[in-house]
C-alpha cells in the first residue's frame, strides 16, 4: 500500500501545475468557448512535447511507459482550470486501441496523437444505447479484404476534430471495434456544442468501406468495456481539480465577502457548508486514486464514478450557492466548473449506471 | 502507487483472522453473529483472551507491554475484530488513559497502573462531561480543592460510560478557579470506591445502561494522582486527540452493518431494485470512505502525523454508520417494531438492530460531535473564522 509519488510523478505533477498556472488560466478555456474548434492545436502539440500524450503507451512508439496513474495525475491538475484540450478523450481512444490493436495499429494511431499531431476520438453512444456499449445498431459487414460500416453515432466527445475513430458496431452477431479515418468517403462528422463549452459530434456512417487492417482484434466488447472504464477513471481524475478549484474559489470568496459587517465565512452555517465540501473532495479523491490504480476492476471504477458524481454534484453546486447572486453569472468562473462537473457525471455512465453495475458485480462476489 | 497490502500484511489479517475464529468461545460468537449487546463481563473475558495473546493494546509501546505492531498491523487487528463483531473493549482504559499515563505520567503511576490496565484487573471510566459542559468541555466546574497532600473534589459528571463497572476514573477537574477556562485544569485519577463517589448508571435509548451520572461529594483524592502538570490537564486531554486515527472511522464496523443489511434483505426475501441500490449507495460510501482511511493510514506507515483526510474519518465513519442501521431498520418492514423480542418473532439476524439503530445516534454526538469536529476543520483546514 503506498500513495507516495514517484520521482517522475513528481515532475509530471509540477509541470501540470506550472501548465495551468502560467499557460492556461480559465479565461484561456473562456476564449475557446467561441472558438470553432474549442481548442488549440499548438497548446496539443505542446502537451505532445511535454511527453503527457504519451504516458501510458509503450516507448517502442514514442510513449512514456508509464501508467494510467500518470495520465489521472495530469487531468487533475488539468481539471484545476477546466483545460479544453481533448486529452482525456483522446486517451481514452488511444487505450482502446492499445488493449485491442496489434503493433501495426499502434505505430499507425498512437504515435500521430503522443506527438500531438493528431487526436482520437471514440464512437460509441447511440441514439438508443443510453450507457450499454452493448446495444449496437450500427453494423458492419464483411466485404472482400475488408467491412462495409454503417450506422449513427452521437455525442462523440471531441469528435468533431478527430483524425480517427474508433468505432463500435455490430458484426456477426458481436460487437467488433474499428478504427476509421474521419475522412473517409461516407463519413459525415456534425459538430455540436455541449453545455460545458467544449464540442462532440454527431457522426453518420453511410456505407463507409475500409480495409481489414482497421479492425482491432477479433472481439470488441470487452475492450470496449475496458476503454469505457479508462474514460471513468479519467473523469474521476478531472472531477476531484474541478472540486479542487472550487473550493479554494469558495473558501477564499467567504474569508473575503462582507456582509452584516462581517466577512460571511465567520458564519457558521457557511463553514460547516464548506467543511461539507472537502469531506466529498477526499472522498472523490481517495475513489478518483482507487480508479486510476485497478482500472482493470470494474466494482473499484464504479464506485469511484459514482462517488464522483454524488460529490461532484455537491461541491459544485453548493460552490455556486455560497457565492451568491454572482455564481450564476455567465460572467463568474464557478458556474463553468459546475457545467463541466455535469458533463463528467454524464459521460460513461452517471451514477445511477454505476450503481447498478456496482451492485450487480458486488453481489456476485459475495 | 498501489493499493494492494503487502504479502507481510495479508499473512498477519489471516492470522489474526484464524486466532480470532480460534479463540472467540462459542457463546460469544453466537451473540456476535447476530449483532447483539455483550453484557460487561463478556466484554471483559474477550479482554482477557486478547490479553493472553498479546494484542489486547496494539498501539502501546512495547516496554509497557504492546506488542510491538506497525501502524497497518495495528489496524488491520482492529479491521478484524470490527468485522468479526468481537467485542468492543472499553476505551477509557487501553486507548485513553493507559496512553495518558505512559506519555506524561509518573514511574510510579505507570508501574501502579499500566499492568492492570493490561490485565483487565481494573476497569475505567471517564469523567470529562458535565450537564453544563458538554461541547463546551473547558467550562467545565467540578471542582479540586488542595488540602495537604490531598485534593478534594466536589461536583457531577455525567455521560461516565461503564462508570457502574470501573474501579477508577480520570476527570478533568478545575484546579484553579482563577485562571483562563483551559488553564484551569487537572488531570486526576479517582478511585471510584472512594467515600463520597457516588455512580447511578441511567438506560440509553437503545435499551442498555451505557451511561452513567456520577457525583463527587469531597473526594479524597492523593495528589500523586495526578497526571501531568497541576492546572495541566487540558495539554494531556489534547495530547489524547492528537494519536493516529485509522480506527476511529469504523470501516470494519461498517462493512459488518453492510453485510447484515445484505442478510437482512436475504431473510426478507427483497429483490426490488430500489432496495439494491440503496445497499450498493452505503456500500460505495463505504468504500470511499475505506480508500481514504487507507491514505490515512499509509501516511501512518510512513510515520507522519495524522494529514487532512484523517479529519473527514470521524464525520463521514460516524454518519455512515447511523445510515447504515437505518437502512437495515427499513429492510427490516415490521420487524422493525419488535423491541428485545423473544425468539422465533423475527429472524435471528434482526433481533439486535433496533436497540442498535437507536443506541448509534450516539456515534454522531460522542467523541466531539460532528459539528465540533467541522468547526475545527473549517477553523484549521479551511482557515475560516
Amino acid at each position: 500500500m503506498n500513495f507516495e509519488l514517484s520521482e517522475d510523478q513528481r515532475m509530471i505533477v509540477d509541470a501540470a501545475v506550472g501548465f495551468v498556472r502560467k499557460q492556461s488560466p480559465v479565461t484561456r478555456m473562456r476564449k475557446l468557448r467561441d472558438d470553432d474548434r474549442g481548442w488549440s492545436p499548438d497548446t496539443w502539440r505542446q502537451m505532445g512535447e511535454l511527453g503527457w500524450l504519451g504516458l501510458p503507451f509503450p516507448e517502442s512508439i514514442g510513449g512514456f511507459g508509464g501508467s494510467l496513474v500518470d495520465v489521472a495525475l495530469v487531468l487533475e491538475q488539468l481539471g484545476t482550470t477546466l483545460v479544453p484540450e481533448p486529452m482525456a478523450s483522446s486517451l481514452t481512444a488511444g487505450m482502446t486501441i492499445l488493449r485491442a490493436g496489434d503493433e501495426a495499429q499502434h505505430k499507425a494511431w498512437l504515435a500521430p496523437m503522443i506527438e500531438g499531431k493528431a487526436s482520437l476520438a471514440l464512437a460509441w453512444a447511440e441514439r438508443e444505447s443510453r450507457y450499454d456499449a452493448t446495444k449496437v445498431a450500427t453494423s458492419a459487414e464483411r466485404i472482400r479484404a475488408g467491412y462495409r460500416l454503417s450506422g449513427h453515432k452521437q455525442f462523440v466527445l471531441d469528435g468533431h476534430a478527430a483524425s480517427q475513430l474508433v468505432v463500435s458496431a455490430r458484426c456477426d452477431g458481436a460487437v467488433a471495434l474499428f478504427v476509421i479515418d474521419a475522412t473517409t468517403p461516407g463519413v459525415r462528422v456534425r459538430p455540436l456544442r455541449t453545455l460545458d463549452g467544449r464540442r462532440a459530434a454527431a457522426i453518420d456512417f453511410e456505407d463507409v468501406v475500409f480495409g481489414d487492417d482497421r479492425r482491432l482484434g477479433r472481439e470488441g466488447a470487452t475492450a470496449l468495456a475496458y476503454a469505457l472504464d479508462v474514460g471513468a477513471a479519467l473523469a474521476c481524475a478531472e472531477g476531484v481539480g474541478i472540486m479542487r478549484a472550487v473550493l479554494a474559489m469558495t473558501t477564499e470568496y467567504l474569508r473575503t465577502r462582507e456582509q452584516f459587517g462581517v466577512k460571511i465565512g465567520s458564519f457558521q452555517v457557511l463553514q460547516h457548508r464548506a467543511v461539507d465540501m472537502f469531506v466529498e473532495l477526499e472522498l472523490a479523491y481517495s475513489m478518483a486514486l482507487a480508479a486510476a490504480i485497478q482500472v482493470d476492476q470494474p466494482a473499484t471504477v464504479s464506485a469511484a464514478k459514482a462517488q464522483l458524481a454524488e460529490s461532484g454534484r455537491f461541491v459544485t453546486q453548493q460552490a455556486i450557492q455560497l457565492h451568491g447572486g454572482i455564481g450564476i453569472t455567465d460572467e463568474h468562473d464557478v458556474g463553468l466548473y459546475f457545467k463541466r462537473m455535469h458533463a463528467l457525471n454524464a459521460m460513461y455512465g452517471d451514477a445511477e449506471y454505476h450503481i447498478a453495475r456496482f451492485a450487480t458485480l458486488v453481489q456476485s462476489t459475495r | 502507487m498501489d493499493l494492494a497490502y503487502s504479502a507481510e500484511h495479508t499473512a498477519f489479517r489471516a492470522e489474526v483472522r484464524a486466532f480470532i475464529a480460534g479463540a472467540m468461545p462459542p457463546h460469544l460468537r453466537a451473540k456476535a453473529d447476530i449483532d447483539a449487546h455483550f453484557e460487561h463481563h463478556e466484554v471483559m473475558e474477550w479482554h482477557r483472551i486478547l490479553h493472553a495473546k498479546g494484542w489486547v493494546a496494539p498501539h502501546w509501546p512495547v516496554e509497557h507491554g504492546g506488542p510491538g505492531l506497525d501502524a497497518t498491523q495495528r489496524f488491520i487487528l482492529g479491521e478484524e475484530l470490527e468485522l468479526a463483531n468481537a467485542p468492543q473493549l472499553s476505551p477509557f482504559g487501553l486507548s485513553m488513559v493507559g496512553p495518558a499515563i505512559i506519555e506524561f505520567g509518573t514511574p510510579e503511576q505507570k508501574a501502579r497502573f499500566l499492568p492492570k490496565i493490561l490485565a483487565g484487573d481494573e476497569v475505567w471510566c471517564q469523567g470529562y462531561s458535565e450537564p453544563n459542559a458538554g461541547s463546551d468541555l473547558a467550562s467545565l466546574r467540578t471542582r479540586a480543592i488542595a488540602d495537604g497532600d490531598d485534593l478534594l473534589v466536589t461536583g457531577q459528571k455525567t455521560w461516565t460510560t461503564h462508570a457502574q463497572y470501573a474501579d477508577w476514573i480520570f476527570c478533568l477537574v478545575r484546579t484553579d478557579p482563577d485562571a483562563k477556562k483551559q488553564s484551569g485544569i487537572s488531570f486526576l485519577l479517582i478511585d471510584l470506591k472512594s467515600p463520597g463517589a457516588t455512580v447511578k448508571p441511567f438506560l440509553t435509548i437503545g435499551g442498555t445502561p451505557a451511561f452513567c451520572e456520577t457525583w463527587f461529594d469531597n473526594v479524597r483524592v492523593p495528589r500523586a494522582n495526578l497526571v501531568g502538570q497541576l492546572h495541566g490537564g487540558w495539554t494531556v486531554a489534547k495530547a489524547l486527540l492528537g494519536h493516529e486515527r485509522t480506527l476511529i472511522a469504523a470501516v470494519g464496523h461498517i462493512g459488518r452493518a453492510l453485510r447484515t443489511c445484505r442478510r437482512i434483505a436475504a431473510a426478507q426475501g427483497l429483490t426490488d431494485p430500489a432496495f439494491t441500490a440503496k445497499i450498493a449507495r452505503l456500500a460505495i460510501r463505504h468504500r470511499s470512505l475505506e480508500m481514504t482511511n487507507l491514505r490515512s493510514l499509509a501516511s501512518a506507515q510512513l510515520g507522519r502525523a495524522p494529514g487532512p483526510e484523517s479529519s473527514i474519518l470521524k464525520i463521514r465513519g460516524a454518519e455512515l454508520l447511523q445510515q447504515c442501521y437505518e437502512l437495515a431498520m427499513e429492510l427490516m418492514g415490521h420487524d422493525s417494531l419488535a423491541w428485545f423480542p423473544e425468539p422465533g418473532i423475527v429472524p435471528p439476524i434482526e433481533s439486535a438492530i433496533a436497540p442498535a439503530f437507536c443506541y448509534l445516534r450516539a456515534t454522531t454526538i460522542y467523541g466531539g460531535s460532528n459539528e465540533i469536529q467541522k468547526n475545527i476543520i473549517a477553523k484549521h483546514l479551511l482557515r475560516l473564522a
